[in-house]
């Protein structure tokens, strides 16, 4: 008696669940949803498309994972050498750009490594390599961790060999913000991320404004030749729209603390 | 100390205002965590019963493994999961990665050693007690078990009630099966780690108090429905 009742009660509720319309998965990055900026996009989405936008949340790394493995119909992240791959590999018809904002240093105000001082992004990071000065990396493959690397690299430094100031904390934006208030660290970030971000302590913006600071992200919808169940139209539907000229105006006039935060530079 | 305190009152404001999407991610909580606990208590009840009641060569060997499994890492089960449900993985055709079914499955099976495990403990107990009667009634295994599960009930409403404190808890399975997407896969948990990263403080506190909460008021009310330590009945 119990098992027949256990055998509908599953099957209800498997049932339930595929009767959703058009949904459309979108993997993106934690600064794009961090910012807030998807709060006010997905109920015009919903209102303009019909189409309900579920939003999976993760770093540019794992986001790549999901649409290799045909989890997600589309994704929206910001790590260009690594889209550009994925595009080649043919996991992804192409790569729109969208949108560009722009990643800021953080750190304690008193700034021990005196990186306000510096000239350029590159001698910002290497001031704080050599004054050894707690560094938080978020070491997760997202777009700000290879974003942080290539400073490295551009500055002639490789973390691998930093000693215990440099912490790679494997974590997503706001984790990773989280540790280096705690720890009075300097640390990496998009600059929506930061703005929205709670838990600021003693932290401020330090460095900013860099052209190496530029932040780009991009739509990539999966091919629906390698994934048959990918949504390929409803994706396409929603890159026009991201591209269009409503979504550009929502994006350039959204603001957070006053400060406008995103520059949509897509073109058509 | 002050975050605490807002925490307090943020879980208060939540609950007196009636926010939409609490009651949302809270009916989820309870839909996947009680749906998982009963498939759970299906299957870990008469096998906690088979295991008390029959001798088999490897008997003390499958109890130590269901013991050990109590301790499965709700991580691993959910990657296992996730790995199995995800297209590119066998059940893949299924499209159940990021659902509550998802959830659900993956709960299932962290929750049922524990509930196997406790069952056992019990209803090994009440077998001693119970072996001269039901072997001189000359009943059937099957009517043992179910003799003893029922009189047992009691104790193993405890087995069940540890499930579900196990499951409404859980977050590290749940956050890699489910995906944590708004109004499709959030429930308390995972909106109370997304807060926290958020550095969103008072109200990822705020959403531990509810959630504290509600593992209180489910036990109160599955106690008060079953009339359980009252005087008259045990």
């Amino acid at each position: 008696m119990n098992l027949r009742l256990a055998v509908c009660l599953f099957f209800a509720s498997i049932a339930c669940e595929n009767a959703w319309g058009d949904t459309l998965r979108l993997a993106v990055t934690t600064s794009f949803h961090n910012s807030g900026l998807s709060d006010i996009l997905l109920p015009i989405i919903g209102e303009d498309l019909d189409i309900e936008v579920h939003l999976l949340v993760v770093g540019t790394g794992q986001a790549l994972r999901l649409g290799r493995a045909g989890d997600v119909d589309a994704l929206l992240v910001h790590s260009k050498s690594a889209e550009e791959k994925f595009v080649e590999n043919g996991y992804a018809t192409h790569r729109r750009e969208i949108m560009y904002n722009d990643f800021v240093l953080i750190g304690r105000a008193a700034d021990p490594a005196k990186v306000a001082e510096a000239e350029t992004a590159v001698d910002a990071f290497s001031s704080i390599a050599s004054a050894e000065a707690t560094f938080v990396s978020r070491g997760d493959d997202s777009g700000t961790h290879n974003a942080e690397l290539s400073l490295w690299r551009d500055a002639r430094l490789n973390p691998n060999g930093f000693g215990e100031w440099y912490r790679a904390v494997g974590a997503g934006m706001g984790a990773a913000l989280n540790t280096a208030s705690g720890m009075d660290a300097y640390i990496l970030a998009d600059r929506a991320s930061w703005l929205n971000f709670g838990n600021k302590g003693d932290l401020v913006i330090l460095f900013e404004g860099d052209s190496a600071l530029f932040n780009q992200y991009s739509f990539l919808p999966i091919d629906p030749v390698r994934h048959p169940h990918v949504k390929g139209v409803l994706a396409n539907r929603l890159e026009e729209w991201l591209a269009g000229p409503r979504a550009g105006k929502i994006i350039d006039g959204y603001r957070l603390g006053g400060e406008s935060l995103f520059t949509h530079n897509a073109r058509n | 100390m002050n975050e605490l305190l807002s925490g307090f009152i943020e879980a208060g404001r939540l609950i007196v205002s009636l926010d939409a999407d609490l009651a949302e991610i809270t009916l989820r909580s309870l839909h996947v965590t009680l749906t998982a606990v009963f498939f759970a208590s299906a299957i870990g009840l008469p096998v906690g019963g088979l295991l008390a009641v029959t001798r088999f060569r490897w008997r003390r060997h499958v109890i130590a493994v269901v013991n050990a499994l109590m301790g499965l890492p709700p991580v691993v089960v959910g990657l296992v999961v996730y790995i199995l449900f995800s297209r590119a993985g066998p059940f893949g055709v299924l499209g159940l990665l990021f659902t509550p079914t998802a959830m659900i499955i993956a709960q299932i099976i962290i929750v049922t050693p524990l509930v196997v495990s406790i069952s056992h403990q019990a209803i090994r107990e009440l077998w001693a007690e119970y072996h001269d009667l039901l072997i001189s009634m000359n009943a059937s295994k099957r009517q043992r078990i179910a003799t003893l599960i029922y009189d047992g009930r009691r104790a193993l409403l405890t087995a069940s009630l540890a499930g579900f404190g196990r499951a409404i808890g859980e977050v590290g399975a749940i956050m890699i099966v489910g995906g944590n997407i708004d109004h499709a896969t959030r429930v308390l948990t995972t909106a109370i780690a997304l807060e926290t990263s958020k550095g969103n403080f008072p109200l990822a506190l705020g959403l531990g108090f509810v959630l504290i909460g509600l593992a209180v008021g489910v036990n109160f009310a599955i106690h008060n429905i079953l009339r359980t330590e009252r005087a008259s009945l045990w």
